[in-house]
């Protein structure tokens, strides 16, 4: 069994709740005790139902305010899958949180209400999904009982998110309508949308098929701590503690350590008491090299037939997280793997209106704003395009001031 | 490409260890927080997965509030002598003999609160920078919402509104002097994961995790043991049952459960069948809807 992580991108409006709400509640999430305090709140549906968007109702401070104001984290699992969902707001001023409860997320479900079909926080949430290169989206079209469950006007809004889809470059979208207050096809098909025959939306989570890459030549290890017991009988052991990122290692590789360029073979690969003969991506291993070489945290391993690019002008992506603008006269820190060194943006290109898609030729950066910049680093990051190679191409701005994330930048090629 | 094929087990490790290397490469003075409980007992497992052949890079801390489980402290000594790691103990007694706190009276007296006191006492002690624990976000809705990697001021407290974004696997440790970080590798643990986990990897439990006979009280509908520490009266009525408990805290605010698992197989036999949550059985939680968020906000673990 695997575990799926996914992301709910809609506001309140759009019931992204009380759909996720249905699928705690129908998929059996829900414990006794949990129950009975939806039970005994006064919120109610008009026709005298519970209000499943109880479920996702968060801390005080949200309640106070009748909102969502950031992640929070949902675990169910089914007889094939467990599941984590990362519920994040959908409105314009909480762009960034959607972006973290992106970052990890394999798939996104992008809700639409059937009554305005494709609109332009639509648009938003695709280019973000599109942005941080979540593998697969379902586009679930909501509220179908709102609209005596058209099958025409899910063609339409189908027909109309293709167009969006194709804009922002999303592949590997499934459409599914559904009715998340009534139920319909959350977990179990409808009856009344007898003309849809694809699988309902928790089937389908069950299901998706989720791709690693594994291949060994994007191996990537980066370096988090370096095992030295220095005992009598341990003497001359020295090991490198860190979790494959991507790609696959096997004893006996050509590796080569970045940003040094020194060059070994994998001796041994060592998970506690086992020795096995690889470590693929998502592992957590200590590797052994056949060489004595300065290796220490911040440092990469990677295979020698497919190296990363390693500069220090860097062409990215950048969505801005913090109140205070970008300055680009200050020196900020950059957090890549486990290396953080100083930084500093040394030309912004241009930003991305995120509700039309079209390029602002404005310098200043703010709050949730996202555009294209040019990042020069003290030293030379190893990296792979974002696009190609997430575990290795994202990367935090950290204000040395304030200690606070700022940024989150998606790395794409090194600039000549 | 190819299909994804880590086990779910497999990956959660994976991930908490990844975070308890991150805690050992970023910070100065770090720290495990040891409770005694099944989570704290699955991050020492974790830890010596992360370090070992090595020594762990930071020592075990335990708040004892005086009010343990007996079975409790005989494990935790035992396992500090097989693992060979180094232990600090933070005395509740301690701050209430300084005059730090003050014993609270009547029917429902506990010092589960007053061991923030004595925690952020000992932090301030040895200046540690990062305290690793082993709370779950599926226990409770505040912690769904908190990080990883989550910054407390100097006054231990947690501000909901001011956490950092956290992003993919990068964990932002950056603090200033007096701040320190929490740290929960295993965040995205369920309480079933737990278990899973602990049988797969056959680690051993204190026995009050299994079923056992014991003196109980039934207090707020919750069946307590019947303990020195409890302030008891007339009208409590003694009853011997088969319990086990699902949690371990302090005697005051831990419930028992009736139940007749004596094996870890009947164990996650009835957590899969349970209907009531884990923190369901803790009488701290139930003061107010918010009991959590507030306490978190006071420097609680």
């Amino acid at each position: 069994m695997d575990i799926l992580k996914f992301i709910t991108a809609g506001s309140v409006d759009d019931g992204k709740s009380t759909l996720i709400g249905r699928l705690l509640y129908d998929s059996e999430a829900i414990l006794v005790d949990q129950l009975e305090a939806l039970h005994a709140s006064n919120r109610k549906n008009d026709d005298g139902s519970i209000d499943l968007a109880i479920l996702t109702d968060g801390l005080k401070a949200e309640r106070e305010q009748g909102i969502t104001i950031d992640v929070a984290y949902k675990y169910f699992e089914t007889d094939k899958r467990k599941f984590i969902i990362a519920d994040a707001p959908g409105h314009i001023q909480y762009t960034r949180n959607m972006v973290t409860g992106a970052s990890n997320a394999g798939l996104a479900i992008i809700l639409i209400d059937a009554r305005k079909g494709v609109i332009e926080q639509t648009t938003r949430h695709s280019f973000l999904v599109s942005l941080l290169q979540i593998q697969q989206v379902v586009v679930a079209v909501n509220k179908m009982d709102m609209v005596d469950y058209s099958e025409d006007v899910f063609n339409r809004i189908v027909a109309d998110y293709k167009v969006l889809a194709g804009k922002v470059g999303l592949k590997n979208v499934t459409y599914i309508p559904v009715s998340a207050l009534k139920g319909d096809n959350i977990v179990y098909p409808s009856a009344k949308i007898s003309w849809y025959t694809g699988d309902s939306l928790l089937t389908h989570l069950e299901n998706v098929e989720l791709e690693v890459d594994d291949t060994s030549a994007h191996a990537r290890l980066p370096v988090q701590w370096v095992v030295r017991p220095q005992t009598d009988e341990l003497h001359d052991y020295r090991g490198y503690a860190g979790r494959v990122s991507s790609g696959s290692f096997r004893v006996n590789d050509k590796v080569t350590i970045l940003p040094s360029g020194f060059s070994s073979t994998i001796s041994k690969i060592e998970f506690y008491d086992k020795a096995p003969q690889e470590a693929i991506a998502g592992m957590s291993v200590t590797v052994h090299l056949a060489d004595n070489i300065d290796i220490s945290r911040g440092d990469i391993i990677v295979n020698s037939a497919g190296q990363p690019q390693l500069s220090n002008l860097i062409e990215a992506d950048l969505c801005w997280m913090d109140t205070r603008p970008l300055d680009p006269s200050l020196t900020y820190l950059v957090q890549h793997n486990t290396k953080t060194i100083r930084c500093k943006i040394s030309e912004v290109l241009y930003k991305v209106n995120i509700n039309t898609l079209e390029k602002d030729y404005i310098e200043d950066f703010k709050l949730n704003d996202i555009g294209r910049i040019v990042i020069k680093t003290a030293e030379p990051l190893a990296f792979d395009p974002y696009q190609l190679n997430k575990a290795n191409g994202g990367a935090i701005i950290i204000d040395s001031r304030t200690n606070v994330t700022v940024g989150a930048l998606m790395l794409r090629q090194a600039v000549d | 490409m190819s299909k994804y094929r880590l086990d779910y087990l497999d990956e959660l490790e994976a991930e908490a260890i990844y975070i308890l290397r991150e805690v050992a490469g970023q910070f100065e003075k770090p720290a495990l927080l040891f409770s005694g409980g099944k989570d704290s007992i699955t991050l020492v497992h974790l830890a010596l997965k992360a370090f070992r052949p090595g020594k762990f890079p930071f020592p075990l801390v335990h708040i004892d509030t005086g009010h343990n489980f007996e079975e409790t402290i005989t494990y935790r000594d035992d396992m500090i002598a097989r693992i060979g790691e180094k232990l600090i103990v933070g005395h509740v007694q301690d701050s209430i003999d300084e005059g730090k706190v003050i014993e609270q009276k009547g029917k429902n007296a506990s010092r589960n609160a007053l061991q923030t006191v004595t925690l952020l006492d000992t932090i301030a002690k040895h200046q540690f920078d990062a305290c690793i624990g082993g709370a779950r976000r599926d226990e409770e809705k505040a912690r769904a919402k908190e990080r990883i990697f989550s910054v407390r001021d100097e006054f231990g407290q947690w501000d909901p509104k001011r956490q950092r974004p956290e992003l993919w696997n990068i964990y932002n440790g950056k603090i200033h002097k007096g701040e320190n970080v929490r740290v929960f590798p295993i965040s995205n643990w369920t309480e079933l994961d737990v278990w899973n986990y602990i049988r797969r990897e056959n680690i051993a439990l204190p026995t009050i995790y299994f079923a056992h006979q014991r003196d109980c009280i039934t207090r707020n509908g919750q069946l307590m043991a019947a303990s020195p520490f409890l302030n008891m009266d007339a009208d409590d009525k003694i009853e011997n049952k088969n319990v086990r408990f699902r949690t371990v805290g302090d005697m005051t605010c831990t419930a028992a459960v009736e139940s007749y698992a004596f094996e870890i197989d009947d164990i996650i036999h009835e957590i899969a069948s349970s209907k009531i949550s884990e923190r369901g059985a803790r009488m701290d939680d139930k003061v107010s809807e918010a009991a959590m968020e507030d306490r978190k906000k006071g420097g609680y673990f």
